[in-house]
């Protein structure tokens, strides 16, 4: 196997071997890595997996010590024994998703073709191609029908994007914080960062890897932008004011006065750290790409007749996707007379509300699941 | 009787009494989900709630029962039509800003329609007008004419009239007390116009 030893927590299997994995974008991409962890245990019928897709800079280690920070796993408040994804019950899966930089293929890994990394050559992917590729994973796990598939902003759209493509697969759905497609300001956003990422002079076309260069500059600048959208302006100013930086007066220069710079400075670089440049290109345009509409003809056209339960969750001041864009979805689920809850919770965090400790949405999350394991006869194991 | 059953108000029993088992239902003005929340326990139906307060909705998913926030004079619209055996508005239509329209809406979405409101015929009522020349405030409608949400009263016979102009056919009527209680009148008579407190009517499409 030409992959090198997978030195992470979790699995690590190969897909598209027998069968390539045919991309939106054309290209058939196999044998691929693909990395995984789970929670919890898989019953014995195996109808109580609960897949959990992760957003754009997320990954696998959902609720365990990340092995490169050393932090909490991004929803360690959601999952574990006697947690809304209660780890005693239900049997937890998270996948790197396709283009990542954590054990499954993305512009980091090496190309078999070439023996060097991807890079740019690395196909476009789209967020249908990461849940294609997660399929092959349940295909591979044995399971028939997932409990449940969920997620928070682009782990909304998967969860969306499941339901719509393989309705006979997912008994419920929760696609929180997300939307049905991604805004002209949300591309917007994206496309600062890309240009910050391909402006620094050490991203070299994409082939920095080739050229022992990180373009950390970059990147950081990209996550900076992008981490002001996942918060609200109450919160900035709750956390930050504008109070300063380890200094009592303004120095009438350029270095980080005030603690809300500060802080963006650190978001930047301990991202760098962890997250691969092109990946960020390529999964930022996956979301971007991402409309049901235009594939399905309508959001409605995308769910018609389908058995699937849904529950939708979104933040009173998250900005980046707004109530409206979860409250289209539903408005279209009910043009099609499908199970659907709607849930805005209260909260003054933003879009990151869902990776907080927010206890309505907990009580909302658990409810809805408990719900869902009694219409799906699914007792506690 | 059970304790699932003896929880709920009586006038919801009622309504609960006029759903087969099985059936699909959609709860408008479901409030904390208690109808729903019977339905499904007692009669396995498969329900969703519509409710304009959050607080409301989130009671409903955090108990596991499906409901999304709305409002019944402007979201109904988004239904295809006969996806549901019963559409419920339980003491909701005195609130909507179009009664008229909800309940063709109503008629639309389900193949039944179950419909409960406060009798603005009921003597109490008219006595307060007629002799204290005030608006009524009475248990059942506890608000001054100022703060009020019930902005569209009727009595029963101005429901049994709406009703026959929109050629819905009353299948069954209940005549109830305060409390909720059946006092055993013909539902559409003048007697119940006077003495009931309160009406449930189920119809259906004639």
């Amino acid at each position: 196997m030409s992959e090198p030893a997978f030195t992470l927590p979790g699995h690590r299997i190969e897909l598209g071997v027998d069968e390539k994995l045919r991309l939106d974008c054309g290209v058939a991409l196999g044998p691929f890595p693909l990395a995984y962890q789970t929670y919890g245990a898989l019953n014995a019928d195996k109808t109580n997996a609960i897949l959990v897709c992760h957003a754009l800079t997320g990954d696998q280690f959902v609720a365990e010590t990340h092995p490169l920070t050393g932090k909490p796993g991004w929803w360690d408040l959601m999952v574990g024994p006697g947690k809304p994804l209660d780890t005693d019950r239900y049997f937890i899966i998270c996948a790197n998703v396709l283009g990542g930089c954590l054990g499954t293929v993305g512009p980091k890994e090496t190309d078999p073709a070439t023996g060097k990394p991807y890079g740019l050559s690395f196909p476009v992917i789209t967020i249908a191609d990461m849940v294609r590729a997660q399929r092959l994973l349940i295909d591979y796990l044995g399971i028939d029908q997932l409990f449940a598939v969920m997620g928070g902003s682009m782990g909304a759209m998967q969860a969306l994007d499941w339901a719509a493509r393989y309705p006979d697969r997912v008994f419920a759905a929760v696609p929180i914080a997300g939307a049905a497609r991604h805004s002209a300001q949300n591309i917007a956003f994206h496309e600062v960062g890309r240009q910050a990422i391909m402006a620094d002079p050490e991203w070299r076309g994409g082939d920095y890897l080739l050229h022992g260069t990180r373009p950390h500059g970059g990147l950081a600048v990209a996550r900076m932008a992008a981490h002001i959208t996942y918060l609200s302006e109450t919160a900035l100013h709750r956390k930050f004011g504008r109070n300063l930086q380890d200094r009592e007066v303004l120095t009438y220069g350029f270095d980080a006065d005030f603690q809300v710079e500060s802080y963006l400075r650190h978001q930047g670089i301990t991202f760098v750290e962890r997250f691969d440049a092109n990946s960020y290109l390529y999964i930022t345009r996956a979301m971007d790409y991402f409309d049901l509409a235009a594939e399905f003809g309508s959001v409605a056209a995308a769910f018609e007749a389908t058995p699937v339960r849904f529950c939708l969750i979104s933040f009173t001041s998250d900005w980046l996707f707004p109530t409206s864009e979860s409250r289209d979805v539903v408005h279209a689920l009910n043009a099609v007379a499908a199970n659907v809850s709607f849930v805005e919770v209260e909260s003054d965090k933003g879009h990151d509300a869902f990776l907080l400790d927010e206890p309505e949405f907990q009580d909302v999350l658990a409810g809805f699941l408990n719900g869902c394991a009694e219409h799906k006869g699914l007792n506690a194991t | 009787m059970n304790g699932t059953t003896s929880s709920i108000r009586v006038d919801l029993q009622l309504i609960a009494e006029m759903v087969a088992p099985g059936s699909r239902v959609l709860d408008v003005g479901c409030g904390d989900g208690a109808l729903l929340q019977h339905l499904w326990k007692t009669k396995g139906v498969d329900g969703r709630g519509i409710e304009l307060s959050q607080a409301g909705v989130n009671a409903c998913v955090r108990n596991g029962l499906s409901a999304i926030q709305g409002d019944a004079d402007t979201d109904l619209k988004n239904y295809p039509s006969d996806a549901f055996d019963y559409v419920i508005l339980s003491q909701t239509l005195q609130a909507t800003h179009n009664p008229r329209t909800v309940l063709d809406h109503m008629a639309r979405i389900g193949k039944r329609s179950i419909v409960s409101f406060p009798n603005f015929g009921y003597w109490r009522v008219r006595f307060s007008l007629l002799f204290g020349g005030r608006m009524p405030v009475t248990e059942n409608l506890p608000h001054q004419w100022y703060d009020t949400p019930n902005i569209h009263f009727c009595t029963i016979r101005d429901f049994v009239v709406l009703g026959r102009e929109m050629n819905l056919q009353v299948e069954r009527g209940l005549a109830l007390n305060g409390g909720g209680r059946p006092l055993g009148l013909d539902p559409a008579g003048a007697l119940a116009n006077i003495l009931a407190e309160q009406a449930v009517f189920l119809l259906q499409r004639s």
